[in-house]
């Protein structure tokens, strides 16, 4: 969980507070330095609850909660936190906001609740909450902090997205519940199952290293050894 | 009747609704702490030490909140047990064995947010287990947790022989391999609920 180095573009053009910048924070998250795609944090909830569209949805809705309350609050407290119990400061912020996003998914509905079950006050220790409030909230003012926390937690909801997605089309041959294909359709059952959340995550990655590979070689400069290395 | 119960605990915790491979807890530990054999084995020895001490307070703060009317605060507490203990786990083996705190790095302080540990609290909440029971449900747990991180590292330190598609390198094949790990699990599904 070591900082990660600001976006490049941040660093090129310097903005001292002008809005290009928090946009970057927003973009970064998104694609550049997507938690689960690039990062690879937060594996458990990403895994667990993508096995349909609609818990996946919820589950990416209420991370995106906790992380941008989270990374509000902490960047507001930056200055008074003592640096010795900051990780366990910041761990009690989450696991407040965690709290407060379960009862509020308890009173919306209580069949989403039931199905993501334990994985709702698991939210406390997903990597990437933590991550962001130690690696960037606790250095950066609040409106960057926000913009940050809105980035990673859009970014992270997409990613669900993309298994739940796959994941629900394969497994239950429907997209949100609406039945997709004719009667015909066997369905993949493995895709439901755990072991597909393995599959489904490394196709996706897979997929993306393929193309980050077929990106590379078309650069001129880089000759073809370089990159099989 | 009471020692086959606990005896089906054991093993519904361990193999057949494994942690790891089943319940998708502890993943970060799996794909990160899973490289090298001893590394993972001593990885998994930690885990269970922090399983046992962390379910039995569990345990009793789950007892003290029914008692004062304030379930809403059994995350909070049940998370700074387990920060605690962690913390503890740490100074012992930085004091005792100073390689094992060099080769588990950064994976020690982050046995705080392994999900297993909090889940584990949870399930054990949410199943109304007892304390007797609690413990051989931790035990289990921890045990199927160095099973699959055993198993892994042993696959994964025999394709590093292997040779690669470059596209597969990293995180995705670990996760093509936890896959079909994940798979062979599913063999024990039968023998119970």
């Amino acid at each position: 969980m070591e900082s990660k180095p600001k976006g490049k573009l941040a660093g090129f053009f310097h903005f001292p507070q002008g809005d290009g910048l928090s946009t970057d924070e927003f973009i970064k998250g998104l694609w550049r330095e997507n938690p689960v795609l690039v990062q690879v944090l937060g594996m458990c909830p990403t895994l667990a609850v993508t096995n349909s569209a609609i818990n996946a949805m919820a589950m990416g809705l209420a991370t995106l909660f906790v992380l941008v309350m989270s990374n509000i609050l902490v960047s507001s407290l930056r200055n008074v936190i003592p640096k010795q119990v900051r990780i366990a400061t910041y761990i009690l912020i989450i696991a407040t906001f965690v709290t407060v996003a379960d009862y509020v998914i308890q009173a919306i509905s209580l069949d989403v609740h039931k199905a993501l079950g334990a994985f709702i006050p698991l939210i406390v220790v997903n990597c990437i909450i933590l991550g962001r409030a130690e690696a960037f909230a606790s250095k950066n003012g609040v409106w960057a902090s926000f913009m940050d926390g809105l980035g990673m937690g859009v970014g992270f909801t997409f990613a669900l997205l993309l298994l739940g997605f796959i994941r629900e089309i394969l497994g239950s041959g429907s997209l949100f519940g609406i039945s997709l294909f004719a009667d015909s359709f066997q369905d993949w059952v493995i895709m439901i199952l755990p072991s597909g959340g393995f599959f489904a995550l490394a196709g996706w990655l897979l997929l993306f290293n393929g193309l980050k590979l077929r990106k590379k070689q078309a650069q001129p400069e880089q000759t073809r050894e370089e990159v099989l290395i | 009747m009471k020692t086959e119960s606990l005896w089906f605990i054991f093993l519904n915790a361990s193999l057949i609704n494994n942690f790891v491979l089943a319940y998708f807890l502890g993943i970060c530990p799996f794909l990160g702490v899973s490289g090298k054999l001893s590394t993972a084995f001593r990885m998994g020895m930690a885990v269970i030490f922090v399983m046992l001490i962390s379910s039995m307070a569990a345990y009793g703060i789950h007892a003290f909140l029914i008692w004062v009317d304030a379930p809403f605060l059994q995350l909070i507490s049940y998370i700074v047990v387990i920060a605690s203990t962690v913390q503890l786990v740490e100074m012992f083996i930085k004091r005792f064995s100073p390689s094992l705190f060099k080769a588990l790095g950064i994976f020690l302080p982050l046995i705080t947010t392994n999900c297993a540990i909090l889940g584990l609290a949870l399930f054990q909440t949410n199943k109304g287990y007892n304390f007797i029971e609690s413990f051989v449900f931790a035990l289990g747990a921890g045990i199927g947790f160095t099973l699959a991180l055993v198993l892994m590292a042993g696959l994964r330190e025999k394709l590093d022989f292997a040779e690669i598609p470059l596209i597969a390198k990293g995180v995705a094949l670990t996760l093509l391999v936890g896959g079909i790990l994940s798979l062979t699990f599913m063999g024990f599904a039968g023998l119970g609920g």
